[in-house]
Order: structure tokens, then C-alpha cells, then sequence
């Protein structure tokens, strides 16, 4: 799958929807949304990375530097994340004490039902 | 020695993917590997490779390339990353600060090397001025 970042508000926070492979050559575009979103003041963000096939050592580095930029500006940062494999790798690295992982962008949000925004050309 | 495939790629981040992509597509050919240790093989590659690409970047030697070398025996898959990048110092890596730790959140990189050695059954790095070879082995049943 082609990696993809959408944005799109849902109530109070901006969900980033992730898509593909995240890793040296992705990572830092994801980064790059990211601080376009803080710098626009979009400070509750939710990156749900429901629909990444794939994700190393660089992704979750980046994962670690949105936080770390959030933290800064006193936003909130929740993860969306139900794949067995990356919540491993949360497990393996701590860093399932570092995120707040939450199974769906309507738990993450508050804002229930809801779905992540769709994938856009 | 069983099957053996060798890739050499540019080493260049938009490359990670089609190493990855060969290596775990060689594995799933021997029909005893599961799942689970094929995206295992899928992570330490990938975590070779982008040290083997981050060497080369910071060397400046982005024109030359990476050798990758995949032995795939029934229970085994033995692959073999080298750079010629400016290679590194293990000792050197330091320890990461403990999650708890909020410094922690200052430390973007340095979980490659944590990773290959924990989801790997066997790793050897060696390392000098002309370049890193990787050896990582993964077996069909994890060891450890």
C-alpha cells in the first residue's frame, strides 16, 4: 500500500490517518504534517495508524518526536493502533508506557461513532 | 548451505522497501516459515538496511552501495548486510534513557539496534573505516 497522511478535524482533535509502509523513506513526511498541524495551532491530534502495513525503528522515532513536540505546546497525542505487530513493537521498546494507545479514532476522540478520514488522491 | 540470493542496492531511502520487499519474498518461498517470522525478517532487514543508509549519508558516500546476501536454509534465513559507509563503534551507542524517564522523549533514533537484537535469533555486527556488515539470522521457531 502507497504511504498516504489525510487530516481532517473530528471534533476537537485532528486525526492524521497513516497509510502504508512507515520507515526512512516515509517517516519524515509524516514529521512534516505534523509540525504543519502544531504550527497551524491543531494541538489534540489523534495518528491513527490503523492502516500502516508496516512500521520500523525510523516511524516509531518520529512517533516518539511527535510527542515530544506536542508535549511542548501542551497538546495531546493519542495513538490508534489494534495490529498485533506494531503494538509488539510498542511492547518490545517501552514505548506502550510512553503512548496513549487507544483501539479506534471514536475512542481516541470522544466522538463516537465515527471513522478515519477516507484515503484521498 | 542452502538457497542463497544476493541484492546490492543504491543506498538510498526510497531502496529500503524493494530490499525488504526481495528478502521476505525469497523466505516465504520455504513453506516451514511462519508468518510471524517472516515480518520478524521484514524488521531486522529493515533496520540493517537504514543504519547501512544513514552510514553511507553521513560518510557522504551515498554513491556507493549495499550488499545484501540471503541464505535461506529449511529453518533458518541468514542475511548479511554490508555497507561501505563510515562505520560505528557499538560502545559508542550509549543506552537510551529509561521510558520513564521524560528524556526519553529527546531520543528519536537509536532503537535499530535494540530491535535487531531482540526480534533476531542471532546478530553480529562488525564494523570498520570501510564500512558495517550485519549478520542476522532468524529462525522458523524463535529461540529465545
Amino acid at each position: 500500500m502507497q504511504f498516504e497522511v489525510n487530516v481532517a478535524p473530528v471534533g476537537s482533535w485532528t486525526v492524521m490517518a497513516v497509510a502504508g509502509e512507515v520507515d526512512v523513506a516515509t517517516a519524515p513526511r509524516l514529521r512534516k504534517e505534523v509540525v504543519a498541524l502544531l504550527g497551524e495551532g491543531h494541538d489534540r491530534v489523534v495518528v491513527d495508524l490503523e492502516a500502516v502495513d508496516f512500521v520500523d525503528s525510523t516511524g516509531l522515532g518520529v512517533l516518539i518526536g511527535v510527542l515530544r513536540r506536542v508535549n511542548a505546546v501542551g497538546g495531546s497525542l493519542r495513538l490508534v493502533c489494534t495490529t498485533d505487530r506494531i503494538l509488539d513493537l510498542f511492547a518490545l521498546t517501552g514505548l506502550d508506557r510512553v503512548f496513549d494507545v487507544r483501539a479506534s479514532v471514536g475512542d481516541a476522540t470522544g466522538e463516537s461513532p465515527v471513522d478515519s478520514p477516507e484515503p484521498t488522491e | 548451505m542452502g538457497q542463497v540470493v544476493e541484492l546490492e542496492i543504491p543506498a538510498r531511502p526510497d531502496f529500503l522497501e524493494v530490499a525488504r520487499m526481495v528478502i521476505t519474498t525469497a523466505a516465504s518461498i520455504e513453506p516451514t516459515f511462519p508468518d510471524e517470522r517472516i515480518n520478524d525478517l521484514r524488521l531486522v532487514v529493515s533496520e540493517a538496511c537504514t543504519n547501512a543508509i544513514e552510514a553511507h549519508a553521513s560518510s557522504g558516500d551515498e554513491d556507493k552501495r549495499i550488499l545484501l546476501r540471503c541464505d535461506l536454509a529449511e529453518d533458518r534465513v541468514e542475511v548479511e548486510v554490508e555497507d561501505q559507509g563510515g562505520g560505528f563503534e557499538l560502545a559508542d551507542l550509549g543506552d537510551l534513557p529509561a521510558v520513564t524517564d521524560p528524556a526519553r522523549l529527546d531520543h528519536e533514533r537509536g532503537l535499530g539496534i535494540t530491535l535487531m537484537r531482540e526480534v533476531a535469533d542471532e546478530t553480529e555486527f562488525r564494523s570498520s573505516e570501510g564500512g558495517t556488515a550485519v549478520r542476522l539470522v532468524v529462525y522458523s521457531t524463535k529461540r529465545r
